[in-house]
């Protein structure tokens, strides 16, 4: 593939609220090269989710474009927007979201299993075996500590080879050390695989380890030192948490 | 009052209130089961004793099988002088009725109870006739006959022509569309043709006949005459029965039935009480978090607990509120679910008392099956509110008191249905046993589909089948709630099956006899063959049937074995028992054994001399047992009079189920053949329209001869069994409807893990149809599972029911079962896509926004 992995043009989000429009993302552009990795920074309310949302093409944009592994998610609708997922897109969220009724080898062989490919199982056992919990393929997510279950997070989010990694502040519920440890092994796939890795985190350490930074103030692109050294007030008026 | 348990309660259900009423609906379809019942018992009861003298039709009745002897004439005679009682008088016997006009003047005949009246029938109430004014004839009129409305539509006749029974003709008066104290069943088995008892063809009263002959008393003043009239009867040794003893027996039938079906109910409501658990037990996990920032916040454990109590006997009360509300309706229907089977007419009153019960059960079954599960919020540790894995160990001892609760109120509902010690535990015990072997049947169900099929299974198929045995499914009490109504539904299908399989098994060979000519005189068999062949039907076989009684066994006297049957009540053990001395013995004689009996000791002898001194018969296996004889006993029977002196060669297993002629004793020929006897005669008419030919040619030849139409015979037993079916089935649904509620309970308390999951799915790249799917496998495997398990459990209980309470073989009607296969997973993947709709709805974004 040539060119960017990730490319957004003056992406912007507005919300109509009780006849008032909240403009949370403001013509956001910016560019993810394959391999690279990506940190998207700035304190709450100051549309981080909103914009790994639209990039992920899991809403539209108000106005703009999203370039997703070469392709525009513009003309897509939802179910073709989830198969560029299944295809090209791998996931890491802050409260792990394994499925509870799989067991661990079972969570990381779903993007495998999503496109039908045979050999699933293997697979995630290898996966399994990388991030250290060969033995533990059998067992539920709620037989899993929080470090357990965010590894197998990851496993599941390599398993389908993916182009680009969203991972949506993935030390966020993990103690420092075990967050540590998630971090050496996302940044270590990550360069394995020749995925591109796209972070939304709090952690300024963990933005730091990335090639590229990202800093949004309510919903503009800033120069990253004005987002890391001085956090504005939570906006009052922000939109209902629609979930 | 800052934190008072009931704000607590209010505020805590809020945004729950609608999921947490549809599984504590799950309680009302039981309450309804029961309060329906219960109001309909009280108001049969209350209507059987304000008819009873309907029902009874008289103040006192005396009845005899045969013609009164003189004495007891001038007995009743006199009774009634000095009561100055209204009497009527009645002939009741099965007899050919042949309508000549019917079938386009062709003439039609079929066998009918003859009521023979004299005197103003009925005593009590009034008869339902067309025209109205007909009534006033019964008993009265010396010429014209009343017919039953059902017999008139069969024969094609109506009011105006004539119908001839015996060797007169009577020309129809009146339709009777009802009679006082008799059941519409009662008329399907026997249609009643209703005739002057003075003008009665009195050949029919003869030889072979069976006649019940009954006077019917009305008393002036009915207490004055109780106290003096049964006491002389009794000095008389004349039978009689009184209405108060006939109210009696009808209250305590009616109350069985009732008693029984409240119990169907209540299984309904087990049912929804398992439902309520397994849904509060979700309901706590969830809470989990709640109760332990409660905690955290210094609310005590056991204000929580009284939270949660006091949520769910709100819900519970609106549950069995709703219920009751729904079993008044019920109630309304329950009338025309038993129609033709209730001797009286029934108010729909509706009954405080019915209402109140069924809302106190359906409360106190909502707490218990609630608080089974809702005891652990007790021990949510307060840590669970920083870290999500603090867990409770250890037992409760609250919880197990709690299942000796639930155990005991059911045993306790069991035994004032039932009102017997053993009634109730056998209720118990039945119900945990089948409880207990449906949840054995679901594990191991569960695991051999787990285990074998699921490498090969498509992906949505795989994940489907996981969900069912994933940590925190509710499968077990899913396979356990729909197999219940699958099992009940089925095994009732599958028993009424084998049975009708069974009785219908002859008229399916073609070569059978489906007509049988009875009660020929041996003067008119010459004739009588010739009008068959006339015909061009065939004379399939000729039975020879002599009446006999026992007299003696082994040389003692029937009144001394009498006598000792007597004592032998008293605990003595052997002996013949008393029914096997008293009851009419027709008997048979012939050359060899037929197809439906095996000789099974002894050797058959077909043929001996005429004048052999002891004549060696052939007994059946049970009456042998029941007369306590075996090869070589001596038998010595009276035939009208005359005594004649048998050996048992052999014994022989019949099987009394075939529409065939059978007998518990066969003698060779020989002996009998000058005996008084009559005759029956088989042939096959092969048709409905040459067998009703040939029955109205025979009655007009041999008005004293009466035929049988099996096929008629098997078409009435179908019915009868469809409506007894019915009425199970009808209490039957009502555990099916509460496993549908607790189905649609379950995959809505299940909603809010199965969005997370398909906003997961989603957000990995699944597409719509992928995580439907998903659902569509599980559901749809889960009803799959419980049609298994049930079905399984059907055939085997049937099975049991067909071999051991009816003693007839099983023969599974499979079509019943495939039905179940493909109509229970249809309905349950129906039930499970749509109350998940909501989880399909939710974007994928929701996914992030409910991150931290």
């Amino acid at each position: 593939m040539t060119g960017p992995v990730l490319s957004t043009r003056d992406l912007t989000k507005t919300f109509s609220n009780a006849g008032r429009d909240l403009t949370v993302l403001d013509g956001v552009s910016f560019d993810v090269e394959p391999g690279a990795t990506c940190a998207i920074i700035g304190p709450s309310g100051s549309g981080k989710t909103t914009l790994l949302g639209l990039c992920a093409g899991l809403d539209r944009p108000t106005r703009g474009t999203v370039r997703l592994a070469g392709t525009d998610l513009g003309p897509l609708d939802e179910d073709a927007r989830a198969a560029l997922r299944a295809a090209s897109v791998g996931f890491v969220f802050q409260s792990f979201r394994l499925l509870p009724t799989l067991t661990a080898a079972e969570n990381v062989a779903i993007p495998l299993d999503l496109r039908g490919e045979s050999g699933a199982r293997a697979t995630a056992l290898d996966l399994l075996d990388r991030v250290g919990l060969a033995d533990r393929a059998g067992h539920y997510p709620t037989q899993l500590s929080g470090g357990e279950q965010q590894r197998v997070a990851l496993a599941r989010a390599f398993s389908g080879r993916p182009a680009l990694l969203f991972a949506d502040e993935p030390t966020g519920n993990l103690d420092a050390e075990t967050g540590a440890r998630v971090e050496a092994l996302l940044f270590d796939l990550n360069r394995e695989a020749g995925t591109a890795l796209i972070v939304v985190t709090h952690d300024p350490e963990l933005a730091a380890r990335c090639e590229q930074v990202v800093s949004l103030r309510a919903g503009r692109v800033v120069a990253p030192e004005d987002a890391a050294l001085s956090a504005p007030p939570e906006p009052a008026d922000r939109p209902a948490d629609p979930a | 009052m800052a934190l008072s348990p009931f704000r607590l309660a209010w505020q805590d259900s809020r945004g729950m209130r609608r999921r947490l009423a549809l599984y504590i609906s799950a309680m009302a379809l039981g309450v309804a089961a029961l309060v329906a019942i219960r109001s309909f018992g009280i108001n049969l009861e209350r209507a059987v004793e304000e008819q009873s003298k309907e029902v009874f039709g008289s103040d006192l009745e005396v009845r005899r099988s045969a013609s009164f002897p003189d004495s007891t004439e001038a007995l009743l005679d006199s009774l009634r002088d000095e009561t100055g009682a209204t009497v009527v008088r009645e002939a009741s016997f099965p007899s050919m009725a042949r309508f000549p006009a019917a079938a386009g003047g062709e003439g039609r005949a079929r066998l009918v109870q003859i009521r023979a009246l004299s005197g103003p029938y009925p005593l009590y109430g009034r008869a339902r006739t067309t025209p109205a004014r007909a009534a006033d004839r019964l008993g009265r009129d010396t010429t014209g006959a009343l017919v039953d409305a059902t017999l008139l539509l069969q024969m094609e006749a109506a009011v105006g022509d004539s119908v001839q029974v015996g060797g007169r003709s009577y020309p129809i008066v009146g339709r009777v569309d009802g009679v006082p104290g008799q059941t519409d069943i009662g008329g399907l088995v026997g249609p009643r043709v209703y005739l002057p008892l003075a003008s009665l063809d009195s050949t029919l009263l003869g030889f072979g006949s069976r006649v019940n002959f009954t006077a019917q008393y009305r008393f002036p003043d009915e207490a004055a005459a109780l106290a003096v009239v049964p006491e002389r009867l009794e000095a008389a040794d004349v039978r009689f029965e009184t209405a108060g003893e006939e109210q009696q027996e009808v209250t305590e039938a009616t109350g069985y039935l009732t008693r029984f079906l409240s119990l169907v109910g209540f299984v309904a409501l087990l049912l929804g009480g398992i439902g309520v658990a397994s849904s509060v037990s979700v309901y706590v996990a969830e809470k989990a978090e709640t109760v332990a920032t409660l905690r955290c916040l210094g609310v005590s454990s056991t204000r929580v607990l009284a939270t949660y109590a006091l949520q769910a006997l709100a819900l519970g009360f609106v549950g069995a509120a709703c219920g009751a509300l729904l079993g008044v309706i019920v109630q309304r229907v329950l009338p025309l679910v038993f129609a033709g089977f209730l001797p009286v007419d029934v108010a729909n009153d509706i009954i405080p008392r019915a209402l109140a019960e069924g809302l106190g059960v359906g409360l106190a079954a909502a707490l218990l099956f609630a608080l089974f599960p809702l005891v652990s919020v007790r021990r949510v540790p307060p840590l669970r509110a920083l870290r999500d894995d603090a867990r409770a160990t250890g037992t409760d001892p609250l919880r197990w008191l709690i299942g000796v609760l639930l155990l005991a109120a059911v045993a306790g509902f069991a035994y004032l249905q039932t009102r017997s010690l053993v009634g109730a535990a056998a209720f118990v015990g039945g119900t945990a046993g089948v409880f207990a072997l449906l949840a054995l049947a679901a594990v191991v169900v569960r695991g051999v589909v787990a285990r074998v099929v699921r490498p090969g299974l498509p992906w949505a198929w795989r994940q489907g089948l996981a969900n069912l045995h994933a940590p925190g499914n509710q499968t077990l009490v899913l396979l356990l709630t729909m197999g219940l109504g699958v099992f009940l539904v089925l095994a009732l299908g599958l028993v009424q099956r084998s049975i009708l399989d069974q009785v219908a098994l002859p008229s399916q060979d073609t070569e059978a006899a489906d007509v049988v000519l009875f009660d020929v005189q041996s003067d008119q068999r010459d004739s009588l063959r010739q009008l068959v062949r006339s015909q061009g039907l065939p004379v399939v076989d000729e039975v020879p049937l002599v009446s006999m009684r026992i007299a003696a066994i082994d040389g003692v006297p029937v009144d001394t074995l009498k006598e000792r049957a007597d004592d032998s009540f008293a605990g003595r053990q052997g002996g013949p028992e008393r029914w096997t001395l008293t009851r009419e013995y027709r008997s048979t004689y012939r050359a060899a054994t037929v197809e439906t009996e095996t000789v099974t000791a002894g050797e058959f002898r077909g043929t001996v001399a005429p004048d052999a001194a002891v004549v060696p018969v052939s007994l059946e296996t049970e009456i042998a047992l029941d007369l306590d004889v075996g090869l070589g006993s001596r038998i010595t029977w009276d035939i009208a009079g005359a005594e004649i002196e048998s050996v048992v060669t052999s014994l022989r297993e019949v099987d009394w189920a075939r529409v065939q002629p059978n007998f518990f004793a066969v003698f060779p020929v020989g002996p009998l053949d000058a005996a008084p006897q009559t005759a029956m005669l088989l042939t096959r008419a092969g048709t409905p329209e040459r067998s009703a030919r040939l029955q109205s040619a025979v009655v007009e030849a041999f008005p004293n001869v009466s035929a049988v139409d099996v096929r008629l015979v098997l078409a009435l037993v179908d019915r009868v069994l469809g409506r007894v079916a019915f009425v199970l089935r009808f209490m039957a649904l009502f555990a099916v409807l509460t496993g549908l509620v607790v189905l649609a309970g379950a995959v809505r308390v299940a909603l809010a893990q199965r969005t997370r999951e398909a906003v997961v799915l989603r957000t990995l790249g699944a597409s719509r149809a992928q995580v439907r799917r998903i659902l569509l496998a599980e559901y749809a495997l889960l009803g799959l599972l419980a049609a298994l398990v049930g079905g399984i459990l059907a055939v085997a209980g049937a099975w049991g029911l067909a071999h051991f309470a009816f003693e007839i073989p099983f023969r599974p009607d499979l079509t019943w079962l495939a039905w179940a296969l493909v109509v229970v997973p249809a309905l349950t993947a129906l039930v499970g896509l749509a109350g998940s709709r909501g989880a399909l709805r939710q974007p994928p974004l929701a996914v992030l926004r409910a991150e931290g």
